[in-house]
């Protein structure tokens, strides 16, 4: 079992890590040779941060629009939908009628709530 | 211009190399050049040692990765030469033939220039970022052909790898604009993780349905089965499709945060967006992440819609293809699809280009508005209709024909 599933199902991923590896080793790479090449002259004024030229104003650490959670929850939900959808759609031709009707159910219950949240105001952005 | 097909091919022998135990020995008399090509061919054998099978995994690898590098480094000159004319200018002339050595001396330029860190910045988190974004943009890579054979890694849920991975790339931006502690780049980063979580939500319905056309999730095999005349292309299988992969560009600007979706780096509201702070080869090296992820969206559109490696005629598509075709007619063919894929990849890349120097940048609200008011709904309704167009053919055409061209044969 061990033997199959390393053989038909984790084998075509040897060369995507491989590939993985010699990416990360090159991004690594090239950031030593540019600590290796580049010189080396600190001061204050170079290592403060940018601000347009004038003296910092504010913080960073600070508050931002509450629209933007808004996004990150709707994102979950519809990705979400996405990976359920994906195994259904590449065994679509065997599931005939009856899976379509199953997934529109589900597409139907998904369209709902996005029209509840549109209803609702959650796409507005003013 | 011309060199640069040739260089691929180049890279691409040692790639397809890797791919050899797929292939059927030819039956021809080998002699001369058909002998070493056959040699050139065969030199992988299916029962090989582990370390032999390692090593070639390795150079297709590094083929893809060199070719990858390469072509950022000549898309950031075409970009600057498309600008430029379309501006009446003449771009980069100084530096090699019309500029074209322009990238690499930039390049040499930044790598010896100073690493600063900020003095307030989250020093762990701003060294990581730069690497997680290179990282995440070309390792999507891995399940992408570059022409019949020649692909790092043929994986069974190619497309899903490429949409997953895609979102490690957010979470190295995230971290950039963080760790930089500048409101800027914070500014850039919301802006940008809003519009790259946004967009993906089109994108992978768009990668569902082809899945439900095709019934699979291999880029390998959903180029197979748009083999034939180009009306067997996705793009016009169903007008469905059609609509889904003018969807997909759009979405595919707003993944690259193309123009006219660049408010991540919009340079007269925000300075550089999530890479104020960066500079020298950090700087670079998302400069790079970015121009490889415009191949990477057009290379997969090609893929996905416009039939990968086939041009849509049969008598070319067709050679070398036969089991007892000889070793030179296959590659020849090889490289005929290896040119056709690639060249529609850059096809679409300049027209992310111009797209760029035409449109103005839209708003933030227009953006937001854009993908889940007109983009999520249309694309929605674009499945269910993809779906069951599949599904009507297929019992009228007794599962065989789904083009709606297919009364042209």
């Amino acid at each position: 079992m061990e033997a199959i599933l390393l053989e038909s199902v984790l084998a075509p991923y040897l060369p995507a890590f491989l590939y993985f590896a010699v990416v990360a080793a090159t991004a690594a790479g090239f950031l030593i040779a540019s600590r290796l090449l580049g010189p080396r002259r600190r001061d204050p004024l170079k290592l403060s941060t940018y601000e347009c030229g004038v003296p910092l104003l504010g913080g960073t650490r600070d508050r931002f629009s509450v629209k933007f959670y808004l996004v990150a929850i709707l994102f979950v939900l519809f990705d979400i939908e996405t990976v359920f959808l994906i195994p259904w759609a590449v065994e679509f031709r065997q599931f005939g009628w009856l899976g379509i009707l199953e997934m529109f159910i589900f597409l139907g219950i998904l369209i709902i709530g996005l029209v509840y949240a549109f209803k609702r105001g959650a796409l507005k952005w003013d | 211009m011309a060199s640069i097909p040739l260089f691929l091919s180049a890279a691409f022998h040692s790639c397809w190399l890797a791919q050899a135990p797929a292939l059927e020995t030819s039956k021809s008399s080998p002699n001369g050049l058909e002998a070493l090509l056959q040699r050139l061919v065969h030199s992988y054998p299916a029962e090989g040692t582990w370390w032999g099978a390692i090593a070639a995994m390795l150079i297709a690898c590094l083929a893809v990765f060199a070719f990858l590098n390469l072509f950022a480094l000549f898309a950031v000159w075409l970009e600057r030469k498309v600008s430029a004319h379309m501006q009446c200018r003449l771009g980069p002339m100084e530096v090699g033939p019309h500029g074209v050595l322009q990238t690499i001396a930039d390049g040499i330029k930044l790598t010896v220039k100073e690493d600063i860190i900020p003095r307030v910045a989250d020093k762990v988190l701003f060294i990581v970022a730069p690497i997680i974004v290179f990282t995440g943009t070309f390792i999507r890579f891995a399940p992408l052909p570059f022409g019949d054979y020649l692909v790092a890694s043929d994986l069974n849920l190619g497309l899903f790898y490429i949409a997953a991975v895609g979102s490690v790339e957010v979470l190295g931006v995230i971290m950039a604009g963080w760790s930089s502690n500048n409101k800027w780049s914070l500014f850039g980063t919301i802006r940008t993780a809003t519009q790259m979580v946004s967009y993906e939500i089109p994108i992978g319905i768009a990668f569902v349905t082809v899945a439900v056309s095709a019934g699979t999730l291999s880029t390998m095999q959903i180029v197979e089965q748009q083999s034939g005349w180009f009306w067997h292309w996705f793009v016009f299988r169903n007008p469905f499709l059609m609509v889904l992969s003018i969807i997909y560009l759009i979405a595919s600007l707003a993944e690259c945060k193309r123009s006219p979706f660049d408010l991540p780096e919009a340079e007269s509201e925000l300075v550089s967006g999530f890479h104020t702070e960066y500079t020298g080869i950090r700087f670079a090296l998302f400069f790079l992440s970015e121009y490889a992820a415009m191949y990477l969206v057009s290379g997969v559109a090609v893929v996905a819609f416009f039939g990968g490696w086939y041009l849509g005629i049969p008598v070319i598509d067709r050679i070398g293809a036969a089991p007892d075709s000889s070793a030179l007619a296959f590659v020849i063919g090889l490289l005929i699809k290896a040119h056709v894929l690639i060249g529609k990849a850059v096809g679409l890349v300049f027209v992310q280009m111009w797209v760029r120097w035409t449109l103005p940048r839209v708003r933030l609200d227009q953006m937001m508005s854009l993908c889940l008011k007109v983009l999520l709904p249309i694309s929605l309704a674009c499945l269910v209709g993809s779906a069951l167009w599949d599904l009507f053919m297929g019992s009228l055409a007794s599962g065989k024909e789904y083009s709606m061209f297919f009364w042209l044969e």
